[in-house]
């Protein structure tokens, strides 16, 4: 199983970080990937232009859950400009598959992330070319 | 398990042989290809006739009057005359070659739907359609102010066909179905429905791009109007397709697309259209896949549909007795392997399809995961995504050990 996902990822997946929902989120979003059902909601209390708290909640396939929790990870405590920076590269270097060929996955990888793009920058239509 | 050799219907091995993608490593496994549902893979014949048509005769058709042009217009043409044979057309006339089932289904809609349905009529569906068979009718819907009606489908994936006496009225125009559902793997009573909708004066539309790769299709037989199939499905190359109508259908037919080839005289304010069916292939035509399609046809005709299918149903009683074996897993549409063509979607318990996809990948063996292109479906169905598995003639029986193996060892990895 290692090769086929890492452990770490795995673990993100078992045991994610981060997970359920905020009782007064600045801001929320959630975002379905129409291919396969998978759903990713943020919740995201910002306070003093810093993200203070953030929780993911959802369904889906591991790459998806998993990539949500180390998004929330990485993000927890991050000024909205760095939180801004943070992107795809970032994101999949956290992530540590290979996804990049495969652009089915790369979608469940990157949901959370769009997720969080819109949050930031409240665009619900973010073109796809922007984020991906 | 079963070893290839108690299968004593056909050589497989042989058949096997012929396909060249099936002898590659994917993931230092020999590739398990169990992904037919969505295209098959093709013989040796089909790619070296693609390849000798392009190197020895390749020319436009119905324009030149040298040889190449007159030899790939008689291969072309003899090609449509393999498709109305295989399907048991009248005529050659009443084949049009299209890209795929889903243009097939297209063209109905457009060149018939267009000149025949007005607001309120009906259009009547099953909840198991394809995009490809619910898209262009819900377009079509509106913009003439048309309804659509839906069968819906009981616990084991058949349709409820009480409805039919609420559902079939004096207004419904047509009645669109598969004739085996790409996800559930039912196969619908056909002429029973096309009986009763000629009983109301509607119309039936089959939309056959999982049926007729798999078994014998006889439109006259079946009883129905029009038949849309792909070629890439039945070993055929990507790219081209087949409308089967009943010649006074298509006689009566507007054009779909206008341009060359489906004229008779072209004036600056009007035209005359040709006959069937050039009437309805406008432009170049995909001219080798055609031809090739009809070299995939002798090839499966050859072995025999019958035997196709009977080895395909053997394939699918031990996929069934197997995958019920696995822990948490739910087969979705029927049970017993007599209502069931070979293609079986299931839910495993806490592991989602992709990952058992990857998994699987992981594994030398390829299924698909998703909708499957019927979001209305899964909706009923009451999960986002399922898994298939879906059998073709040169599938054995180790394959689907090693699916079966594979699921039971993603289910204690993530479940």
């Amino acid at each position: 199983m290692q090769d086929f996902y890492c452990e770490h990822v795995l673990e993100h997946f078992k045991y994610p970080s981060n997970y359920g929902a905020l009782d007064h989120p600045t801001v929320s979003h959630e975002e379905h990937n129409p291919l396969c059902g998978d759903r990713i909601r943020l919740d995201l209390l910002i306070e003093n232009d810093i993200v203070k708290d953030i929780r993911f909640s959802g369904q889906g396939c591991v790459i998806s859950q998993a990539s949500a929790s180390i998004l929330t990870d990485e993000i927890k405590g991050k000024t909205v400009e760095a939180a801004k920076l943070f992107g795809k590269a970032e994101l999949l270097e956290q992530i540590g598959i290979p996804l990049e060929k495969s652009p089915v996955r790369l979608k469940c990888a990157l949901l959370s992330l769009k997720a969080l793009k819109v949050c930031l920058y409240g665009v619900a239509d973010i073109l796809e070319e922007e984020w991906s | 398990m079963v070893a290839t050799e108690t299968f004593p219907i056909f050589d497989v091995l042989a058949i096997r042989r012929d396909f060249p993608i099936l002898h590659q490593e994917v993931n230092q496994f020999l590739v398990a290809f169990l992904d037919s549902g969505a295209s098959s893979q093709r013989p040796r014949q089909v790619i070296e006739c693609l390849e000798d048509y392009y190197r020895r005769y390749h020319a436009n058709v119905h324009r030149g009057v040298y040889k190449f042009s007159e030899e790939a217009t008689f291969a072309y043409e003899r090609a449509r005359g393999k498709v109305a044979r295989f399907v048991g057309a009248t005529s050659p006339r009443e084949i049009v070659f299209t890209r795929n089932a889903t243009e097939a289904i297209n063209l109905v809609a457009y060149a018939w739907g267009r000149a025949n349905v007005k607001a309120g009529d009906r259009i009547l569906l099953t909840i198991m359609e394809h995009h490809s068979n619910l898209v262009p009718w819900q377009m079509l819907a509106q913009q003439t102010g048309a309804h659509l009606d839906y069968l819906t489908i009981d616990g084991q994936g058949r349709l409820v066909l009480d409805d039919l006496d609420r559902l079939l009225t004096e207004q419904t125009r047509l009645v669109a179905l598969t004739h085996q559902s790409n996800v559930l793997g039912t196969i619908n009573p056909v002429s029973e429905i096309a009986q009763r909708a000629h009983a109301v004066g509607a119309l039936m539309l089959v939309d056959g791009a999982q049926s007729v790769p798999h078994m014998p299709t006889q439109v006259r037989d079946l009883g129905i109007d029009f038949l849309a199939f792909s070629g890439h499905k039945m070993c055929g190359p990507t790219g081209i397709g087949a409308l089967w109508a009943r010649r006074d259908l298509l006689e009566a037919m507007p054009p779909f697309l206008g341009g060359g080839s489906m004229i008779k005289v072209v004036e600056l304010e009007q035209s005359t259209y040709a006959d069937i069916p050039a009437r309805f292939e406008a432009g170049t035509p995909a001219i080798a896949e055609a031809i090739a399609l009809g070299e995939a046809i002798d090839y499966l005709s050859n072995i025999g549909l019958d035997t196709i299918h009977h080895h395909e149903h053997m394939l699918l009683q031990y996929a069934l007795e197997q995958l019920s074996q696995v822990p948490g897993l739910r087969i979705h549409g029927p049970t017993s392997a007599e209502e069931r063509g070979a293609a079986i979607s299931f839910s495993l318990e806490k592991v989602h399809p992709h990952d058992i996809a990857a998994f699987l990948d992981s594994q030398g063996v390829a299924v698909r995961a998703g909708h499957h292109c019927t979001q209305p479906l899964h909706r009923v169905l009451q999960v986002p995504a399922t898994t298939r598995a879906s059998f073709y003639l040169y599938n054995i029986p180790e394959e689907i050990d090693r699916l079966v193996a594979g699921l039971v060892k993603v289910k204690q990895l993530l479940g």
